[in-house]
């Protein structure tokens, strides 16, 4: 089993209501979701490759693509709306999950993506980030994380290590950093998921479990800038330590990782958190059948954010990677269009009609 | 007992009180009594902006005055004729504003020792000469209340609490108001609370009663309606006015409405009232904060709504980047600025019109945005309407300028009929507008003749897809640009845009009734009220002077500049310091004179007047005296 085959709690998908294809319309492919727009990011930028996945993988979701809606904010990641030719607001610094907001909520029949990076999503627009999540509106955000401020030059962001040296902190950055998946799981989100923009297939299945998702679906890519933080991601990137590095989280699985898949995950009891282990039979292994299970369709997210949490703070050396949490909530903007239907159908009488009463009610008197 | 009755035209009762005591609703009943008699009337309720502060303390006092007479009025008045304290600090914080042989009356139960201390009495005022020169009633309000209710079983601290509907019924006694209303309100508002609902009628009645067979009140009043134009009338204040505007401005364009909105004194009443209206298809998004509010309103208008944002002073400054971005996307949508006494945090439940300069300037770059301002409560209702009819059909956000003393202030509205309505057209687009067969493609930034306007295409038109932002963009195809003359190009465009709205104002109204005057007196916002008395009580005592009050603000109309030309002095009455007299110095180099008051409260008539009188004798060359009219002024406003 992987995670593009989960078997989904009972919940009406994060597309549902938006318009498809018809079955004689002419099949599309990633280039129908091209624009005319030169792309302008640097030679090796992790951002292509995201772009070739979502470009390739719009035209499987079989929607209408005039109901497809890109927003974003500021920064590198954020010039992606140009790129794609579908509906699309490149916004201000941060705003982008407000302003979706406003989309998601007062349309249905769109399928709404926000495309954000570190510093837009949790510095500048880390407000507007937690609140979407909580509110679980209809809609995808993805989030590219290079842990550094590319568009600005160089700075260090809010998921840079602690230490890092920047043209902004020449004696190293104070700050400690931002775990997105520990701080969205934290705000209650209802799927959240990382991926890896090298890695076109796994990229793939996230966004497509992330698109069926109804509510707020939350997505961290590891995407390497080689401009100001080169290498970055190379542990989980790189043939030799990848093996070590990524803890792959698939649903219904024991959660394993390693070359030979000679560690995996258990509870410790110590801690209440989870922790490493080496899987086997000898003095101080666990075996395979004690392992961790991975449910991200457990209620409570305390598990999900106890594996979060083995993400390296600092110099990244081992991550999970995979869909965390995925549960079913009622979304904020199917329970704002349901209170309109509602209190719709209690009245009568044309809007006009409505409009003369409303205005003409109250105490009045009449001047003959 | 049948006691006298004499004819008053006007009258103006300020009922003060804790914050605690119901002074509010106390004002908002007898207000809504003589509406429905048919008096024109004007309020201004004056409250603190804590909750409840300290109980029987100075700053702790609410008050709600109300101005109703038997014939045209503009203001809520300068000082009142009645005062009702409930306690010594509502009669200390007011009494400064009483004039000699006014009336006063008041709840001698709450003059304690305790009370009067910590109001700043060192002696009761009761009981020396000190209110002297006022008509002072003594009336135990509080013990009274208790004793009519005592049937119904409450605590006494709940009994004690129907002591402003005794008040109430008093005040509606001595003015001859009729008592209806007030009965069938609270047996609505406390339905549910049986004991409460009939504490609340009998002690209402009883003052009533009291009045009545009292030899404390020898006289009662009478303030006959006055006249009209013909139709139905509300009351109406200027909140649910704004409210009632937006949900009309969303049937008569069929757009739905979008509200996205933080809580902020004085505005939360338009997303309490537009939360009610989900049947018009209204959504209310409270938002995370006020730039979240703003951009889930310009996502609502890039999908298709009318996006609109409601907010005070300090809600302006955080969405400034935002209504920038509506500028550069040329989106619909509408930002409402009720506003408050400033800068920073200022005076919340004071009124002020200083962000004038922040609604025209307050943005990075060159980013021009239609202002419009209600001029009264129930014009909110049409300035809301009429900036709707310019962010649709311009593609612009526009800002409305309302304030604290518009918000919460209320007058008789004569309710529209719907015909009178304006027809809003959304004339979304559905084709491509650039090159025709394969080549055919929508430009986002092509735009109309006539009014520059680009066409709004939203998500679900196929063909359509495009993608807009807050970089420069291309003249008509709309794509990023960074070209120095483009730049230079589309700077000047959204500027003729917004002055193009201007081809479409009617002429000013300009109120000269001879055309004779040389003082014109130039206004905007709620000051039309003060501005209309003060220049009414110039023409009283013989003098001219013209009035001309500005809706909107940016663009100016067509004919200001040949009207301001006319008149050899221009004044320009404003709660700030001298923000439009800046725009209109530098606009049309007319040397024109500030009056400027910022002091959380609405101008006074009969200074403003003195300012006019003063200008008019230099202009005209001659001496001018108001004093003498004052008192022969029937009918006119004090």
């Amino acid at each position: 089993m992987t995670d593009t085959d989960l078997p989904l709690p009972v919940m009406r998908s994060g597309i549902e209501l938006v318009p498809t294809r018809a079955e004689g319309d002419p099949a599309e492919t990633g280039k129908d979701y091209t624009s005319d727009q030169e792309v302008r990011w640097c030679p090796g930028c992790g951002d292509y490759a995201v772009l070739k996945a979502v470009q390739g993988f719009l035209p499987d979701l079989g929607l209408r693509r005039e109901n497809i809606v890109f927003v974003s904010g500021i920064g590198c990641s954020s010039r992606f709306p140009y790129y794609l030719e579908t509906y699309g607001m490149h916004s201000i610094h941060g705003r982008a999950p407000s302003i979706a907001t406003g989309i998601a909520t007062s349309r249905e029949d769109l399928s709404v993506w926000v495309v954000t990076g570190d510093g837009d999503a949790l510095s500048i627009g880390g407000n507007h980030l937690i609140h979407a999540l909580r509110r679980n509106v209809n809609m995808t955000i993805l989030l590219f994380n290079n842990r550094i401020y590319g568009l600005t030059k160089g700075q260090y962001s809010p998921t840079s290590e602690f230490g890092k040296v920047t043209k902004s902190t020449p004696m190293g950055s104070l700050d400690h950093p931002f775990n997105p998946v520990s701080l969205a799981l934290g705000a209650e989100a209802t799927f959240v998921a990382r991926t890896i923009d090298s890695d076109r297939r796994h990229l793939t299945s996230v966004l497509s479990a992330a698109a069926a998702h109804r509510g707020t679906s939350f997505v961290e890519i590891y995407q390497n800038c080689p401009i100001f933080n080169d290498g970055a991601f190379d542990a989980v990137k790189s043939p030799v330590t990848r093996d070590e590095a990524i803890i792959p989280l698939v649903q219904g699985e024991p959660i394993r990782f390693g070359a030979e898949g000679d560690r995996g995950l258990v509870r410790d009891r110590a801690t209440g958190g989870v922790k490493v282990v080496e899987v086997g039979d000898g003095q101080g292994q666990v075996g395979a059948g004690d392992l961790l299970v991975h449910d991200a369709h457990a209620s409570d997210p305390t598990t999900a954010f106890a594996i979060s949490r083995l993400t390296d703070a600092g110099q990244l050396h081992r991550a999970p990677i995979g869909i965390f949490r995925q549960v079913v909530r009622p979304t904020y903007d199917d329970l704002a269009r349901d209170q309109i239907a509602q209190a719709t159908a209690q009245v009568s009488g044309t809007p006009t009609e409505r409009l003369g009463a409303l205005i003409g009610g109250g105490d009045t008197w009449t001047v003959a | 007992m049948s006691k006298q009755v004499k004819r008053l035209d006007r009258v103006i009762i300020r009922f003060a009180g804790d914050s605690g005591d119901g002074m509010q609703l106390t004002g908002d009943r007898f207000t809504q009594e003589s509406a429905t008699y048919g008096n024109d009337l004007s309020t201004l309720p004056n409250f603190p902006a804590e909750i409840r502060a300290p109980q029987g303390t100075l700053p702790g006092v609410s008050s709600f005055q109300v101005h109703f007479a038997d014939h045209d009025i503009l203001t809520p008045g300068d000082a009142p004729d009645v005062l009702v304290a409930m306690n010594p600090a509502a009669l200390r914080a007011n009494l400064g504003d009483l004039p000699k042989g006014a009336t006063i009356v008041v709840d001698t139960h709450d003059f304690t020792a305790r009370n009067l201390t910590k109001a700043g009495y060192t002696a009761n005022p009761l009981d020396d000469d000190s209110l002297g020169e006022y008509a002072v009633h003594q009336v135990d309000l509080t013990g009274m209340t208790v004793e009519a209710v005592k049937e119904y079983g409450l605590s006494r601290k709940d009994a004690a609490r129907a002591k402003n509907m005794f008040a109430l019924g008093l005040l509606s006694w001595l003015y001859g108001r009729p008592t209806e209303s007030t009965i069938a309100f609270l047996q609505k508002r406390f339905a549910k609370v049986p004991d409460i609902r009939d504490a609340n009628v009998t002690a209402y009645r009883a003052g009533w009663n009291f009045g009545e067979t009292t030899e404390s009140f020898a006289v009662s009043y009478e303030i006959k309606p006055a006249p009209m134009a013909t139709g139905t009338y509300r009351n109406i204040t200027g909140n649910l006015a704004l409210a009632y505007g937006l949900v009309a401005g969303g049937v008569q364009s069929g757009l739905s409405l979008f509200l996205g909105s933080y809580p902020i004194t004085p505005a939360s009443d338009i997303l309490h009232e537009l939360s009610k209206h989900k049947a018009f298809g209204v959504t209310t998004f409270q938002a995370e904060d006020e730039i979240a509010g703003i951009g889930a309103a310009i996502g609502a208008s890039f999908a298709g709504n009318l996006g609109v944002t409601t907010t005070s002073g300090p809600g302006i400054a955080l969405k400034s980047e935002s209504i920038g971005l509506a500028v550069m996307t040329e989106l619909p949508l509408l930002v409402i600025d009720v506003q408050r006494g400033g800068p920073s945090t200022g005076l919340p439940t004071k009124t002020e019109q200083a962000d004038l300069l922040q609604a025209m300037f307050g943005r990075n770059g060159e980013s021009p945005v239609p202002i419009v301002a209600p001029r009264s409560p129930g014009d909110c209702f049409d300035a809301t309407l009429e900036a709707i009819r310019i962010a649709v059909t311009y593609r612009t956000p526009v800002m409305l300028l309302s304030d604290g003393m518009l918000a919460n202030g209320s007058e008789p509205w004569r309710i529209p009929e719907l015909s009178e309505l304006p027809t809003i057209d959304p004339d979304f687009a559905t084709a491509t507008n650039h090159g025709t067969g394969d080549d055919a493609e929508f430009w986002p930034y092509l735009r109309d003749e006539q009014t520059l306007a680009r066409p709004w295409a939203i998500p679900g038109t196929p063909g359509l897809e495009h993608r807009i932002g807050g970089l420069e963009k291309g003249d008509g195809h709309g794509n990023i640009s960074y070209d120095p003359a483009n730049h230079d190009f589309m700077v000047r465009t959204r500027a003729a845009k917004v002055e193009r709205i201007a081809e479409s104002l009617p002429p000013l109204e300009v109120d000269d009734p001879d055309g004779l005057a040389k003082v014109l007196v130039l206004g905007w916002g709620s000051t039309y009220g003060p501005i209309g008395a003060s220049v009414r009580r110039v023409r009283k005592a013989g003098y001219r002077a013209a009035q001309v009050h500005l809706r909107h603000l940016n663009p100016f109309p067509r004919d200001l500049g040949e009207i301001l030309a006319r008149y050899d002095k221009v004044l320009i009455p404003e709660m700030n310091l001298g923000q439009l007299a800046l725009l209109i110095r530098g606009r049309y180099l007319v040397d024109a004179v500030g009056y400027n008051q910022v002091n959380g409260m609405p101008l006074k008539a009969a200074d403003l007047a003195e300012a006019i009188g003063n200008l008019v004798a230099e202009a005209e060359g001659i001496e001018v005296d108001l004093s003498e009219t004052i008192d022969t002024l029937a009918g006119d406003e004090r």
